[in-house]
Formats: C-alpha cells, sequence, structure tokens
C-alpha cells in the first residue's frame, strides 16, 4: 500500500486547493447467485408484497367503523390495525412499537451485525429491485460498464430512457401505496384515476415518487454512506462477538494465483486461499472491499459471500472463505484455539429482557384496555365558587369516551359526598334521580358537572370525589377521580 | 497492497485513509479534511439560488422607513384575512344554525351546546377574559360569572342583552343603564350616615355589624335612600341593575369600608357593547357559554 503523505489544511497556502466536492465513483454492481441471493429475493418479495398488497386487506368492524385492515385515519384522529384500534391518546402504543424496533435493531446488531442494512432497510430493498431492472434492460455489470464508457447512440439513450421510465413507474406505485394506508383502498384507487383524489393525496405521492427515484435509483449507496446515522450508531454499539460478514484473512492471506498456490501447496509451504479475483468487490452494491475488514460502506448484505462460495468452488477449495463469523475467532485460530459463538451475552440478554417488558406491556395494555373511560378535568379558574346563598360549587370537565363501535347510553353518579347536588349541562334525561348519558359510537362527549354543597369552614382537606359512569348495556363501570375543593381548602 | 495480517506501522488517519487533515488535533485526535459530496454542494447552490429567488417574489429587505415589498405582492396580513375568511366559511352551516335557533334550544341539542360552548370559550378568552378573567371568575368590580348573583339577569337572554349593548355604555342607547347616585360626595349623606346605612346593609345579609351601631336609624335612611333601587329587604332589582344585597356575593367587597365607599362614590361598572364588533353567531355562543359556566338562570 502506498503512504500518502499527510497534508494540513493551511489557508495562506499557495498550493492549490482540494476540490470543492468528491465525484461519486459509479458502482457496477454484478449479478450473483446463492444463498445469500435467495434469502434476499425471498425478503424483497415478501416485504414488498406486505407493502403493496396489506391496503387491500379488509376487516369487518361492523356498521359504524371502516373496514380497511390496517388504516391511519387522520381526520378521524383513529389508527386501524386489524383488531385493534388506537386513539390519539393512545399514542404511547407508538411510542412502544418504536422503542420496540429500536431494540430488536440493537439486538439483531448484537447477534449478526447489519442484518437490517443488508436484508431489511426500505433503501436495501428497494435499491435491490431498481438494480435488478437495470440488468434486466442494461445487461450485468460488464455490459454497462462498456456501455458507459463507449458513445451516447440512439440505442444507449433508449435503453437508458427504457430504465428510468421503469424506475418511475416502481416510485410512482410506491407513492401510490403509501397513500392508501391513510383512506380506504379501493375507494382512493378509483379517485385518483380518476383525478378525484385529494391534493395531499397526489404530493404525497409526488414526493414519494421522487424519493424513491432519487434515493433507489440515483443516491444507492451515498445514502448509506452519507446521509443515514445507523452505520454511526451501529459501529458504536457492536462488540467483538457480534456476527459480521467477515474475510477470514487466517485462510485467505497470503494473497496469490492458483498456479502459485498449486506449486507451493505442493511443496508444503504456507498459502492463502484469497486469489485476489476481485469477484467479491464486483458484487458488492456499495462497492467496499470486504478484506479490508468492516467499514461503513459495507451493509452486509452476503452476496460477497456467495461470489466467493462460487470461487473456491470453481477452484476446488473450502467454500466460506467470506462469511457470519469474528474477529475473535480469526485470532483464535491464528493461534490454534477452536471457535467461540457467545449468542448468550449481557447486551442480548439486555435487549431481549427490554423487548420482553415493553412488549408485555403494551400486550396487558390491549388486554385490559376498557372500552369506556371517563376523564374529569377540575375548572382551574376558578377553582370553587361562591353562591348567592353560601352555598360553594365547583365545576368539573367530564369526557367520555366511548370506544366501541355501537351507541351506549351510561348512567351517571358522583359519589364521596353526602348531599352533595350534581348538575350535569346537557345531560340526557334523568329518571328516578339518576342521570343518562347517550355517546355516539366511536366517539366521545365532554359535559360540564356542577356539584354544590354547603361550606363547610371546617373541612381542611378537599373531598376526593369519584365520578363513576355504568354501561347500560353490559354494565361495565369507569371510575374517575377529582376533589371537591372550598375556601378553606384551596391554598 | 496492506496485509491484515502485519500490524500497520502508523495508525495515524492520514496515513489510514489517505485524505488530509485539517491540521485539527485533540487529544491525538486528528480531524480529516474530506471533500464534500457532490449532490451536497449543488443543494446548498440551490438553496442559494432559491434564496435569491424568494428576495425578488417576497417581502424580504428592510429598508428606513419601509421595506421591499416583493414581485408576488404576498402580505402576511391578506394572508391571515384570507385565512380567518376560509375558517368562517368552514364554520358557516354551524353558525347559520346556531343565528337561527332559540337559545334555549341551543342548550338542548347536544350538537350544537358544544359548538357554541366551544365558540363562546374562544371568543371569551379574547373579548372578555381582561376584565372578567380567563375562567370567568371576575375580579373586585367586575362580576364574577360563574356564580348565580346576576345584576341584570341571569337568563340567557339577559345575558345576550348585555352583551350586545353594554353596561352603561354611551353610544348604544339600548345600553343596561342605572347609576348609583355619590351619596356622600355629592353630600346627600355625611359620613356617620354613610356608616350607619352601610352597618344596616351588611345586617341585612347577616353579616357582622360593629358594636353599638343603630341599625333602626339606618334601616330609616336605607328606606329613604336605597330601597328605591335596592328594595324594601335588599334583593335588588335586575330592571335597574341594583345588585341584591342580602345575598353572600359582594362586588366589591363584604367589609365595611367597601360598602361605605360604594355608597359614597356611587356609580357602576361599565362594560362596551359587542354588538358593532362580533357577529350575531359569536354573540350567541358567548352568551351560551356564559349562561353554561353554572350560574345561569
Amino acid at each position: 500500500m502506498s503512504v500518502p503523505t499527510s497534508t494540513s489544511f493551511d489557508p495562506h497556502s499557495d498550493e492549490p486547493d482540494l476540490p470543492l466536492y468528491e465525484a461519486r465513483k459509479q458502482i457496477y454492481p454484478q449479478s450473483v447467485t446463492g444463498t445469500y441471493r435467495r434469502i434476499k429475493w425471498i425478503i424483497l418479495a415478501v416485504t414488498l408484497g406486505i407493502y403493496y398488497i396489506l391496503p387491500f386487506i379488509r376487516w369487518d368492524r361492523g356498521p359504524n367503523a371502516p373496514n380497511q385492515a390496517v388504516l391511519i385515519d387522520m381526520p378521524h384522529r383513529r389508527a386501524y390495525f386489524f383488531f385493534i384500534e388506537i386513539w390519539p391518546q393512545e399514542v404511547y402504543y407508538l411510542t412502544g412499537l418504536l422503542i420496540l424496533a429500536a431494540m430488536a435493531l440493537f439486538l439483531m446488531n448484537a447477534l449478526a451485525g447489519r442484518i437490517w442494512c443488508g436484508y431489511l432497510c426500505p433503501q436495501t430493498v428497494w435499491t435491490d429491485l431498481f438494480m435488478a431492472v437495470e440488468r434486466l434492460i442494461e445487461g450485468d455489470r460488464r455490459e454497462r460498464m462498456q456501455r458507459d464508457a463507449g458513445p451516447f447512440t440512439v440505442e444507449v439513450f433508449a435503453l437508458k430512457l427504457l430504465k428510468h421510465t421503469f424506475w418511475l413507474l416502481i416510485a410512482w406505485w410506491t407513492g401510490g401505496a403509501w397513500v392508501l394506508y391513510f383512506d380506504d383502498a379501493p375507494t382512493l384507487v378509483m379517485q385518483l384515476l380518476t383525478f378525484q383524489g385529494s391534493a395531499t393525496a397526489y404530493i404525497s405521492i409526488f414526493v414519494l415518487t421522487f424519493t424513491t427515484y432519487t434515493f433507489a435509483g440515483l443516491m444507492r449507496e451515498q445514502i448509506c454512506l452519507y446521509a443515514c446515522p445507523w452505520p454511526r450508531i451501529q459501529a458504536a454499539l457492536t462488540d467483538e462477538h457480534a456476527l459480521n460478514v467477515t474475510y477470514r484473512y487466517d485462510r485467505g492471506e497470503q494473497r496469490m494465483s492458483v498456479k502459485k498456490a498449486a506449486v507451493l501447496r505442493a511443496a508444503g509451504e504456507p498459502v492463502g486461499d484469497c486469489i485476489d479475483c476481485q469477484q467479491c468487490v464486483a458484487v458488492c452494491p456499495t462497492g467496499v472491499d470486504i478484506r479490508n475488514g468492516p467499514t461503513l460502506g459495507c451493509i452486509q448484505c452476503g452476496l460477497c459471500i456467495d461470489a466467493c462460495d462460487d470461487v473456491m468452488t470453481k477452484i476446488h477449495r473450502p467454500t466460506r472463505l467470506i462469511a457470519y463469523d469474528t474477529d475473535v475467532n480469526i485470532k483464535r485460530r491464528q493461534s490454534g484455539l477452536p471457535n467461540i459463538f457467545k449468542p448468550f451475552r449481557a447486551r442480548t440478554f439486555l435487549y431481549a429482557f427490554v423487548i420482553s417488558v415493553v412488549g408485555g406491556m403494551m400486550v396487558y395494555q390491549l388486554v385490559t384496555r376498557a372500552p369506556s373511560t371517563i376523564t374529569v378535568i377540575h375548572d382551574r379558574n376558578p377553582v370553587y365558587v361562591k353562591l348567592s346563598d353560601g352555598r360553594i360549587r365547583n365545576a368539573y370537565s367530564v369526557r367520555i369516551a366511548n370506544m366501541l363501535n355501537d351507541p351506549r347510553t351510561y348512567s351517571f353518579k358522583v359519589l364521596g359526598m353526602d348531599k352533595a347536588q350534581v348538575d350535569i349541562i346537557g345531560a340526557e334525561h334523568a329518571s328516578q334521580g339518576e342521570l343518562f348519558i347517550e355517546v355516539g359510537p366511536d366517539q366521545t362527549r365532554e359535559l360540564r358537572v356542577l356539584v354544590t354543597h354547603d361550606n363547610d369552614d371546617k373541612r381542611e382537606a378537599p373531598v376526593a370525589l369519584y365520578f363513576e359512569i355504568r354501561d347500560e348495556l353490559d354494565g361495565r363501570l369507569a371510575v374517575g377521580k377529582d376533589f371537591f375543593r372550598t375556601p378553606n381548602t384551596v391554598h | 497492497m496492506e496485509q491484515k495480517t502485519s500490524a500497520p506501522a502508523d495508525t495515524s488517519a492520514p496515513v489510514q485513509t489517505g485524505v488530509g487533515t485539517t491540521g485539527h488535533i485533540w487529544d491525538g485526535i486528528e480531524e480529516l479534511n474530506n471533500p464534500l459530496p457532490r449532490w451536497w454542494l449543488w443543494t446548498f447552490y440551490a438553496c442559494i439560488i432559491w434564496a435569491v429567488g424568494y428576495w425578488f417574489f417576497y417581502p424580504a429587505i428592510p429598508l428606513v422607513s419601509s421595506y421591499t415589498k416583493g414581485l408576488l405582492g404576498w402580505q402576511s396580513r391578506t394572508q391571515i384575512e384570507l385565512d380567518m375568511a376560509e375558517l368562517k366559511a368552514m364554520r358557516s352551516g354551524m353558525t347559520t344554525k346556531i343565528e337561527a335557533t332559540e337559545l334555549a334550544d341551543i342548550e338542548k341539542s347536544p350538537e350544537l351546546l358544544s359548538f357554541a360552548r366551544a365558540q363562546g370559550s374562544a371568543a371569551f378568552a379574547v373579548n372578555c377574559a381582561p376584565c372578567h378573567g380567563a375562567g370567568a371568575q371576575g375580579f373586585k368590580g367586575y362580576p364574577n360569572l360563574n356564580d348565580d348573583d346576576w345584576i341584570w339577569g341571569g337568563k340567557a337572554e339577559d345575558i345576550l342583552t348585555t352583551i350586545k349593548h353594554g353596561v352603561r355604555w354611551e353610544q348604544d342607547s339600548d345600553s343596561r343603564s342605572g347609576v348609583m347616585p355619590s351619596f356622600g360626595r355629592d353630600g346627600i349623606l355625611n359620613r356617620k350616615e354613610i356608616g350607619t346605612v352601610a352597618d344596616y346593609v351588611l345586617s341585612l345579609s347577616g353579616l357582622p355589624v360593629d358594636k353599638g351601631s343603630d341599625l333602626a336609624a339606618g334601616k330609616a335612611l336605607y328606606a329613604a335612600n336605597c330601597a328605591a333601587c335596592h328594595g324594601d329587604t335588599g334583593k335588588g332589582n335586575q330592571e335597574l341593575g341594583a345588585p341584591n344585597l342580602s345575598d353572600k356575593v359582594w362586588l366589591y367587597g363584604s367589609d365595611k369600608a367597601a360598602v361605605m365607599e360604594r355608597i359614597t362614590i356611587g356609580g357602576g361598572g361599565v362594560m362596551p357593547a359587542w354588538s358593532n364588533r362580533l357577529d350575531a353567531a359569536t354573540m350567541k355562543s358567548l352568551a351560551v357559554y356564559v349562561h353554561t359556566l353554572g350560574g345561569g338562570k
């Protein structure tokens, strides 16, 4: 390796400046077949299949709710996921999902490095798809390199145009599928096709078409190299026992030609298996050389493993010169020690523990979720009102939420204080001293509740009040707690 | 070619990467002088061009007494007027209903009540809260609208009339009027008499009075000077805006000094008429909001 001279930046130097930008080195990934390529195809088919098809799956929720299995209904502030319906105040489920996603990412990373980057990340999946289209139209690596080096003929133009057209179609379809998660999919498809969709829908599609086309078609590995924070965080989170796509230099070095290796091997000399054929570099979608070790640019997709296995098979050497391995094992093999694999480490336990705790809490919340809730907020200003007859009145904003898909009637009671007069502004009807509140399907209703009581100046602490609603249909109770305050108990 | 098996001789960043440094070193960590990616640089230039375009099309540069207006003639004031008009159009369905419905019927319909209370609450915060307080709790001289003691009437219609025409508001001929004479200032009663009648007024609502006060004399003074408006038993008169003196709610305070002060000064609070400033639906919503705070009759 030629060692460049270390230069320091000197603003007063007369020497010509460095270029203002670094030109991108075009990468022409070569096609490859093998185990990891097959895994990537399957994951690509499954993830994209889910993404494009999911909005069209139906789920019956009765007459008062949408029948789309996965729907984020922004205007009505509801999110639906099969049997789950989330209200805006339950956005902590989203927090939970984000924690789970982060922890799952960390766990994957602790077990086998950048699994997310290599197989699951949308950037990787869509880039893979775009590269497949490119290969189909423009041919493989060598063909594309030759064409790009040659003159720009009509035929070249036609091929490029075809490729970009297909890219834009896929990108447009990607954006189109995205908006379907936010409205009834079949209806929206018809609206979009007849140019009757909302401006928001068209703008969203346009933006996502643009980003998909740019990111997956034009920028590709530059997103991973420059835009994505995860490679940086990943490098800080990993440890020596995490499996990584590794060039086993203990076996590969010294690199030499097949012929030279055969001669040396016959003579009993130490020989490396790497024949420096550069196949691992040729297939790499980000253009890195895996033999330099794990780098920022290496998304660990395993395609170099497939490429190298192919070569090793051809030269009749054992496969997996590049494999999921650790540097620890390389060092151990060099010292004549057996391999060790430690999937059970403090960090994997910790991540798994956090995942199960957060997941458990979410499931518990979901299972015990009350279909009707009552929230009580005491008037903050004034805290109490003195009436003309000297009695004290406290006012509360009470919100009753009916999360069920049919209308419900609730009987309403305020408990905790004898001889308290309870008035509700806007209550439906009262019978035999009981107050009844109707709340429509999947709706909330706010009421102003007034509690009036004699002024007892000797009272030293606020009195706890319990606002109880009982669902007249199934007898389910929900209780909200607040306090009755008097001049004596306000400080 | 670098060999993984041999330990590298120089581990410094420039040697490892082949990139020069800025010359900054912190604890042996050197800062590489990597060039920016081309797309980043282009985005940067595009932003500069955008900014120049912005200068031409939008208000941008402050001058001594003016500013550059921009080719589009865009103004934030015009924009907010458009936005407000759009908002009004959005609400027109409900506001039309509010305008067409009797106050009592608005309160009977959950949909209209909810809308009116929301609109009323917002309008209250903007127009009424400076005097009556954010929670309509009132202050000394500014009535608490949560209680059931009303000077000009506590029915929804009464509240709407007060909002429309104000109280003692000279520009509005329909304004609530009724002024208490300045008994002290104008020499109708002397200081001793004012003290005597103040004791009597306090006794009307069962408040403690000074020892040795002559309640009988106070009663006589009250009958002669106050009963015409406040009534024989101090129940007040909402037609004249004469407050009830026999209840537990006091606008200016319930100590003797406060009562004497009111008798001496007389007069009364002033509230503007809102009919020139608010539209009919907003005033109706305000009336419903205030009426449903809890003290409405």
